[in-house]
């Protein structure tokens, strides 16, 4: 019995596969799962960053302990403007489902311009942090922070404009792509998500300890 | 798609087996020539190369211990100074527990959780590739600095403040820090595909409770790889951050030298499940078949898996008894410790109970894994003593603990993975390993290994600090160690024997059957070695030991196409075949990106503005990566 190479005895076939799909979309498709771990992994890597924060702020007699909490204003526009992203975010994922070519090109370009522009006003929360990263362990860990959510935040909106490029060629008929388009949508929702409890850590928590 | 089209693709379907065998290795071989060496994406070749680099560096690690044990055999001697002595131990620990352990635990899953579950190749094989040249450059970049002078000197665990600019000029640390990041993308993304190789990609037909338990084992490290690694990666992030642009995270500046320790172990003490937990599927796989009977209590033995897998994240403060914890703290950590005896205690009865149910065929691979029964239950006893607070303040940071975790790393680890090597050797290269160097090998590393690590026991509890590159005479432990040194010498020797065995049957041994050891799992239903495309026909799975049920013809799914890679997915609880997935075809692109974020990461060991210029590179090679070439794998 080998079903590496040929024995000569026919085959007992208890399935044909021909008729099934060659794409499919969220929890049955492969890149879903794919983009799943990947989320996970960086999920314990907020949470850990988060979980080093709190361990700092809870030794110090004060928090933050020698500067004042961020501004708050571009740090709060950068939320709104997140949230309100989710928007298009979802109706670029049902047109991608209904493999709607227009209008996912539409959603896509709406993403793009939806990405550039939080990124935009995250040069100015840097600015607004009122702390350098090299004044203290507040300092460092309120950098390392916000950098690892810009990480997040950039490496989605270039993902988002070599995606969108893509479906403007010829390439982007395929169904598999609106299958890619839904998946790239589905991090967008993580990075998102994930800014809330950054935002509240960074902003709120100084302000409600002090 | 339309009738039309399903009519006019060519696929397996009716075509004889000689016909399908002539298309499928054509479609699925490997590319030739130096290019084609780069760009593979067969999960075998990958994987063979994976498992061979990791004994390379075994190999390597292994000589570092050889010079310390040369070192240690007498008082006062002056074989290596202290420098080279501290960089001897940190080089041997690093490469070790990051590029053999967990490496080559992956490299083994890399090359049979594909075949154990039905499928052409595993997911995302060119992530697969690229994790493999990252893993190479990390280790390269290691030993590199190692034999130019550059290495790191703290201890494969580099605490900080220590580890910090002001305590360690030169770039040695940094070096370590790096090659953390390294292998730790790498075993990231390996731990991904073999999560939805595992959930995504089995035959039909596999449902949950089919799955072998060693591909349990690799789904459950897989998991663990995902929660763990994150923190040591942000660990050696803070630490290069802190030498390269002054943060102060664990820096006597405003840092907090204890946070490192708690980073470091909340994913060093997984670190060892991650060697563990791959080591026990590898035992199920073989006693199964050599015990000529199906394995006792397979429920009892996952839960146990998963449940290694969730406490092991629960223990990391055990190795921080010393720092002055709150009591409450450390009781708690001590009874988890203690816990963890339990579920570790339940599979070892399982693989009792099988061997005692069975009739045991003690081949060289059965041996190997009744050496690790031994050897890991004097690990894990001598484990439980120092789960206990005041025991281990006073046995901390002596040979005892290097002697218990020896016991358990290579009890738990090694021993299990050598087993395996014989076990599989068959499958990989068509040929049988030799039985008689076998058992030479297997008693030369069973006696030599006790008597190298058992004594240190002893040498700990009569004070010999660990990291120590000599100790005067007075002292009294220079007979035992000489005893440990010529230990160590036997279990060097007993490597020696066990490559030779390789290579001799490599060259000339017994050819190989598909099934030499008469085993029940689906890497087995097709010839040794493998054909590119794994499986003529997907098999079809009705029971957890495919080939002993099925006396005759196994099962099969038809209907793939034969002219463009196709693969089955199947749901994830019931293993039903639900879509028809296209396997990527070889690609250079992933070397390509491997070389950009290997100038990525050394660059920024010496300047942060690596992190500007050389991010583009890697976008260009990863947007070269994705964007569709016209291959028939990439449309619908």
């Amino acid at each position: 019995m080998s079903l590496g190479e040929p024995c000569g005895t026919a085959p007992r076939v208890a399935v044909d596969v021909s008729d099934l799909p060659t794409y499919s979309f969220a929890n049955r498709s492969l890149m879903w799962w794919g983009t799943l771990g990947f989320i996970a992994i960086e999920t314990s890597g907020f949470g850990l960053t988060i979980a080093s924060y709190l361990y700092f702020a809870q030794k110090g007699q004060s928090w933050p302990p020698d500067s004042p909490p961020p501004d708050l204003l571009p740090g709060t526009v950068l939320t709104v403007l997140l949230l309100l992203s989710l928007i298009p975010n979802q109706l670029t994922k049902r047109w991608a489902q209904a493999e709607d070519a227009s209008k996912t090109r539409l959603g896509l370009v709406i993403l793009c311009i939806a990405g550039v522009l939080p990124i935009i006003v995250r040069v100015f929360e840097f600015r607004a942090l009122n702390v350098r990263w090299d004044t203290d362990a507040y300092g460092s860990i309120v950098w390392l922070l916000l950098g690892l959510h810009t990480t997040h935040l950039v490496t989605d909106v270039v993902d988002t404009i070599v995606l969108t490029a893509l479906m403007f060629t010829r390439h982007g008929y395929q169904g598999r792509r609106f299958s890619d388009v839904y998946d790239n949508a589905s991090y967008w929702d993580f990075v998102v998500v994930s800014w809330l409890p950054v935002y509240f850590i960074l902003y709120w928590f100084p302000r409600l300890v002090s | 798609m339309t009738a039309m089209d399903h009519a006019d693709y060519p696929r397996d379907t009716n075509l004889d087996d000689t016909e399908l065998s002539r298309r499928l290795t054509r479609l699925w071989a490997s590319p030739k020539g130096l290019i084609g060496f780069l760009s593979t994406t067969d999960h075998k070749v990958v994987g063979r190369r994976y498992i061979v680099t990791a004994f390379v560096f075994l190999v390597l690690a292994g000589l570092n211990a050889v010079v310390m044990r040369l070192q240690l055999a007498q008082p006062d001697n002056d074989l290596v100074g202290p420098k080279l002595y501290n960089e001897l131990f940190t080089v041997h620990g690093t490469t070790m527990m990051f590029l053999f352990a967990v490496p080559v635990m992956e490299a083994v899953a890399v090359y049979l959780v594909p075949l154990m579950v039905g499928t052409r190749n595993i997911a995302f094989p060119r992530l697969n590739a690229f994790s493999y040249w990252l893993y190479v450059a990390g280790g390269a970049m290691l030993w590199i600095a190692f034999l130019v002078g550059a290495a790191p000197d703290k201890g494969w665990f580099s605490y900080a403040p220590l580890s910090e600019t002001q305590y360690s000029p030169g770039k040695g640390v940094d070096i370590w820090a790096q090659m953390i990041t390294f292998t730790e993308v790498s075993a990231l993304a390996v731990s991904v595909e073999i999560i939805c190789t595992v959930f995504k990609q089995r035959a039909p037909g596999m449902s949950l409770d089919r799955i072998p338990i060693f591909v349990w084992a690799m789904l459950a490290t897989s998991f663990m790889v995902l929660f763990a690694l994150p923190a040591i990666m942000l660990a050696s992030t803070g630490l290069i951050l802190d030498r390269l642009v002054n943060t102060h995270f664990f820096d006597t500046l405003g840092g907090d030298a204890l946070l490192w320790q708690h980073l470091f172990w909340f994913f060093g003490h997984p670190e060892v499940y991650l060697v563990f937990l791959p080591a026990t599927g590898m035992v199920s796989a073989i006693i199964a078949p050599f015990a000529r009977r199906p394995i006792f209590g397979y429920l009892a033995i996952v839960l146990s898996i998963i449940g290694n897998a969730i406490l092991s994240f629960g223990l990391w403060v055990h190795h921080m008894f010393a720092t002055g914890l709150p009591e409450l703290g450390a009781s708690f950590f001590t009874a988890s410790s203690m816990v963890i005896g339990i579920t570790s205690g339940i599979q070892i009865f399982c693989w009792i109970a099988t061997l005692w149910g069975g009739r045991p065929v003690f081949k060289t691979p059965l041996l190997f894994v009744l050496g690790f029964i031994v050897i890991f239950v004097i690990g894990g006893l001598s484990g439980l003593m120092i789960a206990s607070v005041p025991l281990d303040t006073q046995v901390h940071d002596t040979y005892f603990i290097v002697a218990h975790f020896h016991y358990v790393l290579i009890g738990g680890g090694v021993f299990p993975l050598l087993g395996a090597i014989y076990y599989w050797f068959p499958k990989i290269t068509g040929r049988m390993m030799s039985e008689p160097i076998g058992r030479w090998h297997f008693w030369l590393a069973f006696i030599g290994m006790n008597l190298a690590f058992f004594p240190m026991h002893l040498l700990g509890l009569w004070g010999m600090p660990r990291r120590v590159y000599t100790y005067p005479a007075d002292m009294g432990w220079g007979t035992t160690n000489l005893i440990v040194t010529i230990g160590a010498a036997i279990f060097a020797l007993s490597f020696l024997v066990f490559f030779w065995n390789v290579l001799v049957s490599f060259r000339s041994g017994r050819l190989a059957s598909a099934n030499p050891w008469g085993a029940g799992t689906l890497e087995w239903a097709t010839s040794s070695p493998p054909p590119p495309y794994n499986f003529l026909r997907q098999p079809f799975v009705t029971s957890r030991e495919p080939l002993w049920t099925e006396r005759g013809v196994l099962p099969v799914a038809e209907g793939l196409r034969v002219d463009r890679r196709e693969l089955i997915l199947s749901s994830v609880v019931d293993g039903d075949p639900i879509q028809i997935e296209t396997s990527p075809e070889p690609s250079i692109w992933p070397f390509l990106a491997a070389i950009a974020t290997t100038v990525f990461f050394i660059g920024s060991i010496f300047t942060p503005w690596a992190v500007v210029w050389g991010t583009p590179p890697i976008a260009v090679t990863l947007i070269g990566w994705f964007w569709p070439k016209g291959s028939k794998e990439e449309v619908d």
